[in-house]
Parts: structure tokens; C-alpha cells; sequence
């Protein structure tokens, strides 16, 4: 193993100087868990993720990494990756697209299991019909999986993320598994500024006895639910008592909220708060609406904005607060069904103000002037 | 995160009480802990947690594995702690040695688990009972159960964080902490002897 000196979170996040390099998405990743202690990272390729877990196989071959391999498929890796958190050692994956739908069984298993994994989701479309190309739309379907899910805007977030994601997961309070997404080409294959801690330096290993539930030790029994789960037998009992499990994964990430406020300044960042018109966005979409309130400006329109960066837990009173001050709220969307325009009108008290639009997919980008036209028909309604 | 009134009582509370945390019940910083769903001091806690064993007609103790197996150091030393305190005030025990549900079922005058707790409470007509080693994740499953169907008073001692769904619950449990619980229940009982 190289030698790396470990610090507290607090000296890597905040205090440790750090290096500007010109990478990409990809690239920030490789530079993320060469910090991060990680003990295993397993792997299966697909576009646009392939290049980071390629990357992370590198520092794995230069000693950052106990152990790494490449699994059958996304099932198989999202599994093994199970058993390695189970076993008590920090590990992480990443996937996207199909790969996230094709593994898909695995995420609650994670969540229902407390298992502290981070998997970092280059997101892209899913068939019917099949492309490779930027959507958001893999996202829809993870909402609900009982995951912490992180949504970085650039190289930036995206390392802060991964890296941060780590601490999050693994307080014992919280303890489930984090996903960090990133919009695949926009992000992934794109070169940008990101502000990298020494890679001398990496985060304290990680300690499985303070889990809220047992190793996966044979001296330990049993080892999670594993075995005799409630599935097998059929009475209240046992239906109050896997109720009763579900609501401890929704509590547990009710309690990572004070942790990325702490770690990644909030759940949302927000701009112009007061304007008339709000847009609020996550991942790419967030640079794509800096722009658009930059042209909106120029017009003498005052626009804000509110960049979600934690899509769970979801900075509800947040937004039902920021919302009820504006005339308009604009979400735009890489992705057909709108799944943030949901959940932004489940927050707020006037569902009628918000504008789910502009929304692209299928690899589209979308340029600027679909946010400025919406703002300028907000504007004079 | 709601920013509600939730208040953690005595059940029984309904078919499915919520998690506290889904109610807007957040976790003590260290030196805190939590009463009935509010954030006091650990001293209050404490002594509030020494009333309610006095006062309760029979009060329980669940230690879990954490505190069962002497799996590291200081382990024992607590485990010592908390029988002598469970004899200063006159509770009972039954122990929490593992997690599995028991099947066909448990004998509910000796066992407990975190999948079925109320079966054990309704038995032996508990009043009072104190969780102290249990896994969070555990504690959390088995508080709200009995929170639900029982009229148990629940106490959850935690090495972590603490527990939102208990009534009372204190965090980063120590010698330190036990020793004081031991003392305020010493005192309490003095008091009440004279």
C-alpha cells in the first residue's frame, strides 16, 4: 500500500491546501478515493461511467486500494459490494443507466441492510429506445430506494461528494448507503477546475463497531437480517416489525441533514433569493440556469436561483419557504418525466406557480435561451 | 425536516406510531440528551430517568449483545456497572443476547427480542424498561413497537448518538454516566426511605 498519512475529515475537507488541477469528471473520482481509505472497489464497465472505475482501477495498481475487482455484471458488483459492507470494510462502486436499472433489487438491500456503501451514478438514458447519451431520467427510479442521493453540478461537487459522501454514510446515526449522481458526458467527459486535497493525506479507516447493526462476523449472531428475515413468516408481528425496520431507514436519513449541512454547506445553495422568479435545478442543470439568469439580467430581469445539491433527504421546508416568496418557480429537467418538478410541487403550497419546463432528454442539451424564454413568459403573465 | 410538537410519550400510541425523526425530533449533541422528544441537559436526563425507575411498578432491564459479550475492553467494566444498578433499584433483567426472531415462537416470560418486544412487555405486565447495548438499528425497530402497542416507559442508554424513538435516551454512554444514574438513583432512594 502507498503511504498516506491519515487526517481527520475536518483537516482533508476544509483545512489541507489544496491543488487546482484541469480534469475531468472521471478524473475527480480517481482523485477522490485516492483520499478516501477506501478498502475495496469493485467494478463492471458501461458508458459513461467506465472511465472512472478504469481510473480507480489505476490507483488500486499504485496502492491506494486494499483489494478491486471486475464483477459479471452491475447485479453482480451491486451484490458483492453487499457483502463487502456487510463484512464491516468501505467500499465503493459506480454505474449508470442501464447498469443503475439492471442492478436495481440491490439499492433498498443496501438501505434495509444499513449498509454505508457510496456508489457514484454517471447518469445517461435507458433503453426503449437504447442510447448512451446524457438524461437524468435513472434518477426517478432511485428516489425512492431508501439511498442518500447527492446531485453534483460539476467536477467540483463531484468530488466533494464522493469524498464527503464517505463521512455521511458511515455516522452511526445515519449508516446508509449514499449515492453521488453526475450527470454522464456533461460532467463524467468534461474537463474543469477542481480543487484537489493532497493525495499524501486520506480519511481515517472506517469502524464497523459502531454500526447500528452487527458485522457480518460469525462471532456475532446473526449477522444482519440475513437470516431468518420476516419474510418467513406471515403474521402482525412480524409485518409491525418490518414497518417498523422501514421507518428506521427513512429516520436514518432524516438525521443525515445536519451532517451535509455541516459537510457540504446545506442542502441547497441559493442565489437572489428575493427575485420574483425562482428556478431551481440540480446537477447540470443548475450551470445551464447560471447562464440563463445571466441573459435574463442583461434584460432587466431579476431572477433567482436555488441550486439543490441533496435530492435525499429532500430540503423540503426549504423550498415550501423559498417558494412561497416568488410569482414563479421554473424547473428545468434533462429528463422526460420530470421527477424535480415533483418533487418540488409535493413541498410547496401552491402548486400552480411552478413551470416544469424547459425539459430535454435523449442526450439533448439544452441551451440557455429555453430557460430565457420561460423566464421572459413568467415575467409577463 | 418538520418542525413539529412531537412529543415521544407513553403509548400505547396506534397501529404504526411514526419514527421521531420523521416528525422533526433530531438527536442531542454530546452532553445532551433527549426527554420525551425535547433536547435537555444530560443531568436532567439523568435524573429524570432515576425518578421513572423509582416510581415504575416493574421495571425492566434489556441489555443487548453489546454489553452481553465482552467483545472489547471496557465492555465488562460497564456490564459490572449496569447489574449494580440494576440491583440499586430493584429491576429486573432479561437479556438481549442476539437478534434472530424466534420461531415457532419466544417464551415471552424469559426472552426478548427487537422483532416482537411488546410480547415480552405484555407478559410480564412491564411498566418500565431500559434498553442499554443494543445495536441502534435494533433499539430503533424495538422502541417504536413498544411505543405502539404497550404503555412501557422506554429508556434507550446509547454508546452513540442516542435514540429519538425512546422516552428517554441518553448519548455516548460511559462508566461516567452510569456511575451518575447509580448515584441519582442512590439518592432518590434515600430520600424516598425517609
Amino acid at each position: 500500500m502507498i503511504e498516506q498519512k491519515v487526517v481527520t475529515p475536518e483537516q482533508l475537507f476544509f483545512e489541507a491546501e489544496r491543488e487546482e488541477q484541469f480534469i475531468t469528471g472521471s478524473e475527480a473520482i480517481r482523485e477522490a478515493i485516492k483520499s478516501a481509505n477506501v478498502d475495496m472497489a469493485i467494478s463492471y464497465p458501461i458508458t459513461p461511467q467506465s472511465e472512472s472505475m478504469h481510473l480507480v482501477g489505476d490507483i488500486f495498481a499504485e496502492g491506494y486500494i486494499k483489494e478491486y475487482f471486475r464483477g459479471e455484471n452491475e447485479f453482480a458488483v451491486m451484490s458483492s459490494v453487499a457483502g463487502a459492507a456487510m463484512a464491516g470494510v468501505r467500499v465503493f462502486t459506480a454505474t449508470g443507466g442501464p447498469g443503475t436499472l439492471r442492478a436495481f433489487e440491490m439499492f433498498p438491500t443496501w438501505s434495509g441492510s444499513r449498509l454505508p456503501i457510496v456508489c457514484a451514478f454517471m447518469t445517461r438514458g435507458i433503453n426503449s429506445p437504447l442510447t448512451i447519451q446524457p438524461d437524468t431520467l435513472e434518477m426517478a427510479y432511485m428516489l425512492d430506494t431508501g439511498m442518500l442521493m447527492l446531485h453534483a453540478e460539476n467536477g467540483q461537487d463531484l468530488y466533494d461528494m464522493v469524498l464527503k459522501a464517505f463521512v455521511i454514510a458511515e455516522k452511526p446515526d445515519v449508516h446508509v448507503p449514499v449515492g453521488v449522481f453526475a450527470d454522464g458526458f456533461f460532467v463524467t467527459h468534461t474537463r474543469d477546475k477542481v480543487n484537489i486535497a493532497p493525495a499524501d493525506m486520506k480519511l481515517p479507516s472506517y469502524n464497523p463497531n459502531c454500526a447500528p447493526v452487527p458485522a457480518m462476523d460469525m462471532e456475532t449472531v446473526p449477522f444482519r437480517q440475513m437470516r431468518d428475515p420476516f419474510v418467513m413468516k406471515s403474521n402482525f408481528i412480524s409485518y409491525a416489525a418490518h414497518a417498523s425496520w422501514q421507518q428506521e431507514i427513512l429516520a436514518a436519513a432524516e438525521r443525515a441533514r445536519k451532517y451535509i449541512d455541516s459537510l457540504l454547506g446545506g442542502l441547497i445553495e441559493v442565489e437572489n433569493e428575493d427575485a420574483d422568479i425562482l428556478i431551481i435545478a440540480s446537477g447540470t442543470a443548475v450551470s445551464q440556469s447560471r447562464e440563463a439568469i445571466q441573459q435574463a439580467k442583461s434584460e432587466g430581469l431579476s431572477v433567482g436561483l436555488v441550486k439543490i445539491k441533496s435530492l435525499r433527504p429532500f430540503p423540503t421546508e426549504q423550498i415550501r419557504r423559498l417558494a412561497a416568496k416568488a410569482k414563479a418557480v421554473i424547473i428545468p429537467e434533462f429528463n422526460r418525466v420530470g421527477w424535480l418538478c415533483r418533487e418540488v410541487k409535493t413541498a410547496v403550497d401552491d402548486t400552480t406557480k411552478v413551470v416544469g419546463a424547459p425539459r430535454v432528454f435523449g442526450g439533448m442539451t439544452m441551451p440557455p435561451q429555453l430557460i430565457v424564454d420561460e423566464i421572459r413568459r413568467c415575467a409577463n403573465e | 425536516m418538520l418542525e413539529s410538537k412531537y412529543q415521544v410519550l407513553v403509548g400505547p400510541e396506534g397501529y404504526l406510531p411514526p419514527a421521531a425523526a420523521s416528525m422533526g425530533v433530531t438527536l442531542p449533541e454530546k452532553g445532551q440528551a433527549l426527554v420525551e422528544g425535547s433536547i435537555v441537559s444530560e443531568e436532567e436526563a439523568i435524573e429524570k430517568i432515576a425518578q421513572k425507575i423509582l416510581e415504575a411498578k416493574n421495571p425492566f432491564l434489556f441489555p443487548g449483545p453489546l454489553l452481553l459479550w465482552d467483545w472489547k475492553e471496557g465492555v465488562a467494566e460497564k456490564a459490572k456497572a449496569v447489574k449494580e444498578l440494576a440491583d440499586l433499584a430493584g429491576t429486573r433483567i432479561i437479556p438481549m443476547p442476539d437478534y434472530r426472531p424466534k420461531y415457532p415462537m419466544i417464551n415471552p416470560a424469559v426472552e426478548i427480542n427487537p422483532n416482537h418486544p411488546n410480547l415480552t412487555i405484555w407478559h410480564n405486565k412491564i411498566d418500565f424498561c431500559l434498553f442499554i447495548g443494543v445495536h441502534c438499528h435494533y433499539a430503533n425497530v424495538a422502541l417504536k413497537i413498544i411505543r405502539g402497542g404497550t404503555d412501557c416507559y422506554t429508556i434507550a442508554l446509547c454508546g452513540e448518538a442516542g435514540h429519538e424513538d425512546a422516552m428517554i435516551s441518553l448519548r455516548d454512554v460511559g462508566l461516567a454516566q452510569l456511575a451518575s444514574l447509580t448515584e441519582a438513583v442512590a439518592r432518590l432512594k434515600g430520600v424516598a426511605g425517609k
